[in-house]
């Protein structure tokens, strides 16, 4: 069998018994990559010779008996705004041309406890403000499924790199949809973790309050195995959180008996794919065979969501984003007359339009004057959003619904309508704002075989009833969507 | 006739707490160091780092706070003020706008023998910026970050204050509240004090407050005063010529002696101010409150008001002796042996107070035992000793710390009070100074002084001159 076809787990195990080696596995990824990534794209910077050494210093670890976690000697690739040291850190922007930071992020130092081999760094919407990994500097990734349509943002080469067996898993952010929705597209596992599960600390900041880093995988198990090994208590991140219970895998039972499902009406109309619609009732009803007790119902506010989100992740970038000037590190203009001349020529050239556009929406919403009547408001709105799904979850156990109102877009469809783009977060950005879980588990394929997501959305802390009830659903499909694309032969 | 003016005035003062790390990372504080080596992530705006509060910062916030009868915000926030300067790694300080930790509070000063209550506005927690260093050679400028980080408070007072004497009444009394609490040591020529005096004047007795200006670099109480009065001068100027004073941000050259406007309103910055989503609130509970304020050392107007209270110490000595803190603990350390207040003040506030004049020291450099201070009070009341002798001990005792009653046991310096042993004496002085006894018989009642002079002679100094005195009375009636 062909070594890139395991999960995480399975390749795990593998490497364990001593059916496989460290070395095998990294090498064959790389292959892999090297193979297809001229047409996917998936990596800012594939890390062959680093691999290959900590290849080696992983397997000596796995010899002498220290490392024996269910994940030691994977092959993972990171999301490039997580800082590793001495490894170009970029967030597919310009601006961080050759920066190369002086610190690993906690989540990468706790994959690495746990004996990932990193492989290199994924492309991604330039500092995660997209929606489709076209606002890249290092050019767009592509779906795996299908070349000409686009993987899904912001954490896009996250999963098209998993997709395209590119490597066993990764890690991805998600600050109103980022795991979520390419994963969605992509046909994968991802998840976004209760706000301050995992340490933020370096991750490079989009939205404070809304960023977290999650899994992405193949399958349910490995998405599990993967968060029990990056949460953690981080007394570096003021906002990380002690949690009760970090044993996520625990979860990974087959069985829903019980389980009282909402799905939001307001989920299910205008504006959704009739695919998607009938992909989301089907899922539904396999979770009822087993047991689960599943109703509509109102949610409320869903239409809010959206300009609350813009309005406060654009704030918080704004302020995020000022450290980039030219002076410390990254992309300085290289002629320019006086302190003022440099900055504004430096971030001039250094960052795109979408991340201009939203610093400028930004600045302006907290300029004195409107911070009341937008930014105020739009916590206020938080808020209510917060307290509706309070009442939801007063009720149910989990909400199921899509994770997109459409499948994969065609490159080039997205960035000329803003609005547009935006508003395709709308299954999406409210978690973030409740600082709740979600998750995107596939569900099928629509009417072009592109892949289709379906979200879970627990209470705070309830990463584990959003397992049980996505491994029940995986069974229950006997994981008909699994990966891989079928790229690279003859697309 | 010319018109009359007054000043209005309100400061805001910087002072940099006396915390081992930085507010926001465990890195050190310590002055000096080559550039950028007390730096980490966080204090250089490393991009993915993030702040963590140190609570002792919040500890001696809230200990100013309270010693400055201000409200604490038991729900205080941090936020976020952005601009662009390079001394700022991040582009912007974490400080606190909102909800900032204390609140409506007031400091009693003291200004030309009149008391007033200078009413603060509110006190805030924030990081300081690193410093830009200009190489002159090179035409570039460096930035050293070890600053950066490095925890401040802001006081912000209302602008209750009418003329230089009582701006600096006011900063003595912050300083000497902040010192007693030991956040900060307050110098103004190193920085860790700093003031920004804001400045308006209006023709006295009006109520419409005048276009103000802030004035800023102002590094002693010195150079306070003259721009103080430089700037009124010059915004009385300007009114006199029907000109507008400006609101602006000027700073004082104290060598010119003048100061220059660095920034108008007009180009001010809108600082876009919005809560830091990297901290959470700090919650103070009123167990906090509590464990601060016992833990708070007694303040100086506390101590000077127990004092008069409880010892029926006089305003005057009761001011010297807390002063200085060191002056006030020995004070209350010999006076908790001796029970004797009003001498151990006495020793204090005359003898101790000379010698250390003589000496060119300062309280804090008083090196004698509150144990032995409080001996020689015994000593001298018990009448062990006579007055000169025990002038003569406690030189001794400021000088060595030595123990007065093994001193003057060794050097035999106690009081004869046997009456049969004086009488001897006595009868000798009067049988040898016959001239004197006549005098004094023929009503020249000065005589008896030099025969008590001619005894206390006689008994080498260490007998009680008014018990001599009164048995040279009697044996002339």
């Amino acid at each position: 069998m062909d070594i890139l076809s395991f999960t995480a787990l399975e390749l795990g195990k593998m490497i364990k018994e001593k059916r496989a080696s460290v070395l095998d596995a990294v090498k064959a990824v790389i292959e892999r990559a090297k193979a297809v990534e001229q047409e996917i794209n998936s990596y800012v910077t594939l890390d062959e010779e680093g691999a290959l050494k900590q290849a080696e210093e992983v397997q000596r670890l796995i010899d002498s008996g220290t490392l024996t976690g269910p994940l030691a000697g994977v092959p993972v690739a990171v999301k490039d705004n997580l800082c590793i040291e001495g490894q170009l850190t970029t967030c597919s922007s310009k601006i961080l041309s050759g920066f190369k930071p002086i610190y690993t992020a906690e989540a990468v130092l706790n994959l690495k406890k746990a004996g990932a081999v990193i492989i290199g760094k994924t492309n991604m919407d330039e500092f995660a403000m997209g929606s489709t990994t076209e606002t890249s500097y290092y050019g767009p990734t592509k779906n795996p499924h299908n070349t000409a349509h686009v993987p899904g943002g912001s954490s896009g080469g996250s999963c098209a790199a998993v997709a395209a067996q590119e490597c066993y898993y990764s890690l991805g952010s998600d600050t109103g949809g980022s795991i979520r929705q390419p994963s969605a597209f992509c046909g994968v596992v991802g998840l976004k973790p209760t706000y301050g599960t995992v340490s933020r600390y370096g991750l490079i900041a989009y939205g404070s309050s809304l960023d977290q880093i999650g899994p992405v995988a193949k399958d349910v198990s490995d998405c599990a195995a993967i968060l029990e090994a990056i949460a953690s208590h981080d007394t570096k991140d003021s906002t990380s959180v002690k949690r009760k219970d970090y044993d996520f895998t625990s979860a990974l039972t087959d069985n829903v008996k019980g389980l009282k499902i909402g799905i939001p009406r307001d989920y299910l109309g205008e504006g959704l794919d009739e695919d998607i619609r009938r992909a989301i009732r089907k899922a539904a009803e396999v979770l009822e065979e087993r047991g689960a007790v599943v109703e509509e119902f109102d949610l409320s506010l869903v239409q809010y969501a959206i300009p609350a989100y813009y309005v406060i992740a654009s704030a918080e970038a704004s302020s995020n984003l000022e450290r980039f000037d030219g002076v410390k590190y990254g992309y300085r203009t290289p002629d320019y007359e006086g302190l003022h001349n440099m900055y504004k020529k430096t971030r001039s050239e250094g960052f795109g339009a979408e991340v201009k556009r939203r610093i400028m929406l930004g600045s302006f919403v907290l300029s004195s004057g409107y911070y009341d009547a937008y930014y105020l408001k739009a916590l206020r709105t938080k808020a209510l959003i917060k307290q509706a799904f309070d009442r939801a979850f007063e009720k149910y156990d989990v909400i199921l619904g899509p994770a997109a109102p459409s499948t994969a877009p065609e490159l080039g469809k997205s960035l000329t309508d803003p609005m547009k783009m935006y508003l395709g977060d709308i299954y999406t950005v409210a978690v973030n704002l409740a600082g709740l879980p979600g998750m995107s588990v596939p569900a099928g394929k629509d009417s072009k075989g592109l892949p289709i997501g379906m979200q879970l959305i627990g209470n705070s802390f309830q990463e584990k009833t959003l397992i049980r009830t996505a491994y029940t659903y995986e069974c229950a499909t006997n994981k008909q969507y699994v990966v891989p694309a079928n790229i690279g032969e003859g697309v | 006739m010319a018109r009359q003016y007054e000043m209005v005035i309100g400061l805001e003062v910087h002072v940099e707490l006396a915390t081992k790390t930085k507010i926001f990372c465990g890195c050190s504080t310590e002055f000096g160091g080559a550039p950028n080596t007390h730096t980490c992530p966080v204090c250089t705006g490393m991009p993915g780092s993030l702040p963590v509060l140190n609570k002792q910062v919040v500890e001696y916030a809230m200990a100013i706070g309270l010693a400055a009868n201000c409200n604490i915000t038991q729900t205080c926030k941090f936020d976020r003020k952005n601009y662009f300067y390079p001394d700022n790694p991040q582009n912007y300080q974490i400080s606190q706008l909102y909800m900032p930790i204390a609140r409506d509070g007031y400091v009693e000063i003291e200004s030309g023998g009149v008391k007033k209550k200078v009413r603060i506005h509110e006190m805030h927690m924030e990081e300081d910026a690193g410093k830009l260093v200009h190489d002159e050679w090179d035409d570039t400028t460096l930035v050293d970050y070890n600053r950066s980080g490095v925890p401040l408070v802001e006081i912000v007072s209302e602008p209750d204050m009418g003329s230089a004497e009582e701006v600096i009444s006011y900063l003595e009394k912050l300083r000497m509240i902040i010192q007693y609490l030991g956040a900060s040591d307050c110098k103004l020529q190193e920085g860790s004090m700093r003031a920004d005096v804001n400045l308006s004047v209006r023709e006295a007795g009006s109520e419409t407050l005048g276009t103000r200006t802030e004035m800023k670099n102002l590094n002693s109480f010195k150079a306070i005063a003259r721009a103080i009065e430089a700037e009124r001068e010059r915004q009385i100027e300007l009114l006199e010529e029907g000109k507008p004073v400006i609101q602006e941000t000027r700073r004082w050259d104290d060598n010119k002696e003048s100061s220059y406007a660095m920034r108008s309103k007009e180009d001010a910055q809108d600082y876009r101010y919005f809560p830091e989503p990297d901290l959470v609130p700090i919650v103070i509970s009123d167990e906090w409150i509590t464990q601060i304020k016992s833990r708070q050392p007694e303040l100086r107007s506390e101590k000077l008001e127990r004092y008069k209270k409880e010892f029926d110490i006089p305003q005057y000595d009761a001011e010297i002796l807390t002063e200085s803190k060191k002056m006030a603990d020995i004070f209350e350390a010999s006076t908790a042996i001796c029970g004797k207040p009003k001498k151990v003040s006495n020793w204090l506030m005359v003898e101790t107070l000379r010698l250390l004049k003589e000496n060119s020291m300062e309280p804090e450099d008083i090196q004698f035992s509150p144990e032995n201070l409080a001996k020689l009070v015994d000593l001298a009341e018990a009448g062990t000793i006579n007055s000169s002798v025990a002038k003569e001990v406690f030189e001794k005792i400021f000088s060595q710390d030595i123990d007065p009653e093994k001193y003057v046991e060794e050097n035999g310096l106690k009081t004869v009070n046997d009456e049969s042993a004086l009488k001897a004496v006595i009868e000798k002085v009067i049988a040898e100074n016959p001239k004197s006894v006549e005098d004094y018989k023929g009503g020249k009642e000065k005589a008896i002084g030099f025969l008590v002079g001619q005894s206390m002679k006689a008994m080498k100094g260490k007998a009680d001159p008014g018990m001599v005195n009164q048995m040279l009375k009697e044996a002339l009636k």
